[in-house]
């Protein structure tokens, strides 16, 4: 037999390592953050810009001043609410993107109730009503892809993301059409009247303490019920939950309803406490960024409430820095992206190491 | 003395803060069959998939015929002339064996089936096989799957081969045509070494023995010289007594009644074909068959898991009216007070949850128990308190994912929790699978003090050495339909073996 194996070891190989302790795992995690200001960091030096002098503009521009704080919590509160929709259905490994959608239609249903029974219904009837049916709806929203996915198995990622489409459309039919506001001359929904607007508490609207009861309330429902016992098993395998004897499909629906629901509440907040009005733009994006918090605090309700702030404080910030530097609010959404591409990797590192080439063997080099 | 084919000298390799392979230094000869004997989680298989290039070692050195060489891809491996048959073959369903015979080999000028056939015939009359070259691989037996792939290897060149596990898919008889090629092959002095945790196989096919535990290797015999306890002490590390203890029967009572059983699965295909049989209380029922005999649809039918037709009745211990459970979910079941458990042949894919700690995976059959909505997670942790000290499950605590125990405690844990109801009918399928020796031993014992507490078991297993060692009872599965329900104290593992084959066994058997 003849050959000839003349080969190296390989220069750099991925390891394994073994298991890391928790504290060790959350520095990784940490530092990664750190990297990522840094790159962050970096960038803004490319651009021209001193980067301590924009990190500090962007903290003085979200935390520091009480219009600031307010503006920065404002964004934060919608924020950690569709984190929480989100959570449960994660949980499950349903993969609801669709929460743009559901905060849409929760807040449709609110400006009904905001713009055409504010004259009939006194202030608090009014809240709650229209909070219960933007849940409801909201709800109903989320039911639509998890009826299918556990009726034929449609694929939930591409289904939820149409119905953000259906939601958003609609809600340009409705103002350009039906809910136009006659008296303006760019087709908009009116402003609420005054009585159709949610209380504040230390200059924020009430919503806050509702999402942070919802907090509670998830950790709560996670961990604690047999429901949250449920939808931890569906996420962790189907044939386990089936065997277990669990209806897997009703788990699904009513999990879906409850994210739906969840989101549907920050739709009514956003119409009612934040911007008085209905318009394309209410869901804001937000339904898309609580994707990221959620993975972010790896479902942890608690840990959510961080991270949103963190992100919030962020989006804030870069719109200071917009006003002060001229640097482009986008800037800020690169730094996220950054920050999240930081932590995903260092999972790696969490888990694996690189080896390298210690010796050649075989050749005559 | 004569260069080995192979050397390894003090090979090691860790996954994590796993130390799968520790400094291992063994020779592989021409012309000699070598048993890499050791149990589940030894290293066998790392050691190989060393060799054969899947993974590469963090240390030490492997010299073919007396030259250090880098093995760091399967291409390598082939270069070097070694081939590893998988457990799971490596083949491309949809072509025919010819064209797998070239799959990836970077020949020059068109594809020729016809010489390859030419080819592959004259290495199959060499050594004794039988195959067709031009038939579909997804038309293929087990058996014949692998055949493909042993002549895969030899038609590649390789002169030292390497099968994982060979006999564990194959019938008594199959294996006997296996060590018949393999004998040829030896004698044509090619090198071979068959990994294998059954020591009936060491004894009639190798000439030495490499016994490895825990990674590390505990020594080199040669089979002529050495006996099964001997081996089983070397593998286990202290001395262990083999044997089950099997009751007599004590007045059976009958549990389970299946009656005209059928079940055509998703794709349409008949996989029940009027199944009839009954399980006793105080009885240990084996089923045998090859697998993918319609094993896991006949359980999981039971279970209600799976829709199958016919009749289930299912006779309660406090000897109220019979009940038909056909049709009824696994919820359902729970809910009309029916004591049936189940360890399902898939642990961490359907019995148990990886990721969850052993508490919650105590919860899985029962957390829905009570009105309230908060599940109670006391009862569970002390139940997972009492599994872990009665089964001596080696573990951290019961606050750790069952995925990070090793396979013999995860069984353990699920075994324990479908025990731990005290069930009127227990069925298992495959509870040994991918245990050692001491944790099947304990599996069997469980198995036999439930028969004892008057339970009927049903055990699907593959051993068929076992299954006439344990069962009162053995149905034999052949496609689908009872091929034969023999007396576990009379009947040999040829007998089962021929009724696996084909539908009534010996009969057919005897009138060719």
């Amino acid at each position: 037999m003849t050959y000839e194996n003349v080969k190296k070891e390989p220069l750099v190989r991925i390891a394994k390592r073994p298991e890391l302790s928790k504290g060790k795992a959350t520095l990784v995690r940490l530092s990664s953050i750190l990297v990522a200001l840094l790159i962050g960091g970096l960038l803004i030096l490319v651009l021209g810009y001193n980067p301590i002098a924009v990190y500090a503009d962007i903290i003085k521009g979200s935390l520091l001043t009480g219009t600031a704080l307010k503006s920065t919590v404002k964004i934060a509160v919608p924020l950690l609410g569709a984190a929480l929709a989100i959570a449960p259905a994660f949980k499950m490994k349903f993969w609801n993107c669709g929460a743009e959608g559901q905060i849409t239609v929760g807040a449709i249903v609110s400006t009904y109730f905001a713009l055409y029974h504010v004259d009939n219904l006194p202030s608090p009837v009014l809240f709650i009503v229209a909070f219960a049916a933007a849940a409801v709806v909201g709800g109903l929203w989320g039911l639509i892809p998890a009826f299918f996915k556990a009726r034929w198995g449609t694929n939930e990622t591409l289904f939820t993301l149409m119905l953000n489409y259906i939601a958003i459309g609609f809600v340009k039919y409705l103002r350009i059409g039906p809910w136009m506001d006659k008296g303006q001359m760019f087709p908009k929904v009116p402003m609420f009247d005054k009585a159709a607007r949610l209380p504040e508490v230390f200059g924020v609207h009430i919503g806050w303490i509702i999402v942070l009861a919802l907090v509670i309330f998830i950790y709560v429902y996670m961990t604690r019920t047999k429901h949250g016992y449920e939808i931890a098993v569906v996420g962790e395998s189907v044939s386990t939950a089936r065997y277990s004897g669990m209806n897997v499909g009703k788990v699904i629906m009513r999990t879906m309803f409850l994210s739906g629901a969840i989101a549907g509440i920050v739709g009514w907040m956003m119409v009612c406490g934040t911007n008085y009005t209905l318009s394309d733009t209410t869901a804001n994006g937000y339904g898309f960024t609580a994707i990221v918090v959620a993975w972010l605090s790896k479902l942890n309700p608690f840990t959510m409430v961080g991270i949103s702030a963190f992100l919030a404080i962020l989006q804030k910030g870069s719109n200071t820095i917009q006003t002060n530097f001229g640097i482009p609010a986008s800037a800020s959404e690169v730094l996220t992206g950054l920050i999240l591409l930081c932590m995903l990797g260092s999972e790696f590192f969490i888990n694996y190491r690189f080896v390298f080439r210690k010796k050649t063997v075989g050749g005559d080099d | 003395m004569e260069t080995a084919a192979i050397q390894l000298k003090n090979l090691t390799k860790t996954f994590g803060s796993v130390v799968a392979n520790d400094k291992v230094s063994l020779e592989i000869r021409h012309g000699e069959i070598l048993a890499l004997l050791g149990e589940n989680g030894s290293g066998k298989t790392t050691l190989m998939n060393m060799l054969s290039g899947i993974y590469y070692p963090d240390g030490g050195e492997i010299y073919v015929n007396g030259k250090e060489v880098i093995i760091d891809s399967p291409s390598d491996a082939f270069d070097l002339g070694i081939g590893m048959i998988h457990q799971h073959f490596k083949l491309v369903d949809v072509l025919t064996a010819a064209e797998n015979m070239v799959l990836g080999l970077k020949e020059k000028g068109r594809l020729n089936t016809k010489v390859i056939g030419e080819k592959m015939r004259t290495i199959c009359e060499q050594y004794g096989f039988n195959i067709d070259p031009d038939k579909k691989i997804y038309d293929m037996s087990v058996s014949e799957k692998q055949t493909v792939e042993i002549v895969k290897m030899l038609y590649r060149g390789a002169d030292i081969l390497i099968l994982d596990e060979p006999t564990a898919v194959l019938t008594p008889q199959e294996t006997e045509k296996l060590f018949a090629v393999l004998r040829n092959m030896r004698a044509d002095g090619k090198a071979v070494v068959i990994i294998t945790h059954k020591l009936t196989e060491v004894m009639e096919l190798s000439d030495r023995v490499s016994v490895l535990r825990k990674g590390v290797h505990v020594g080199d015999l040669i089979t002529a010289e050495t006996n099964p306890q001997e081996l089983t002490n070397l593998m286990v590390g202290r001395a262990v007594t083999l044997n089950i203890e099997r009751t007599k029967c004590e007045n059976p009572v009958k549990r389970l009644e299946i009656r005209n059983l059928s079940c055509v699965n998703d794709d349409g295909v008949s996989v029940l074909d009027n199944i009839n049989f009954d399980a006793f209380g105080g009885e240990v029922l084996g089923i045998a068959g090859i697998s993918g005999c319609g094993q896991k649809e006949l359980l999981e039918g039971i279970a209600g898991l799976q829709k199958v037709s016919g009749s289930i009745i299912f006779y309660p211990v406090d000897g109220s009216e019979p009940q038909n459970i056909n049709g009824n979910s696994p919820m359902d079941i729970i809910k009309r007070g029916i004591s049936l458990s189940f360890v399902p042949e898939d642990r961490l894919g359907m019995g148990l949850i990886g990721n969850m700690d052993l508490a919650d995976n105590m919860m899985l059959r029962s957390y829905n128990k009570g009105k309230s909505p908060f599940a109670d997670r006391k009862t569970p942790a002390e139940l997972a308190e009492k599994v872990v000290d009665e089964l001596e499950v080696v573990t951290p605590g019961i606050n750790v994912p069952v995925r990070n125990l090793s396979g013999g405690n995860v069984q353990k844990i699920l075994v324990g929790r479908e025990i731990a109801s005290q069930p009127t009918v227990l069925m298992s399928a495959y509870a040994v699978r991918g245990l050692d020796i001491n944790t099947s031993y304990t599996i069997y014992n469980l198995m036999n003090e439930q028969k004892n507490r008057g339970a009927a078991v049903i055990y699907v297993g593959e051993d068929l050495d076992v299954l006439v060692e344990l069962c009162d009872r053995i149905l034999v599965l052949c496609g689908g339909k009872v091929s034969g329900i023999v007396d576990g104290r009379t009947t040999t593992k040829e007998e089962v073996g021929l009724l696996m084959t084909s539908l009534g066994g010996a009969k057919e058997a005897e009138k060719q």
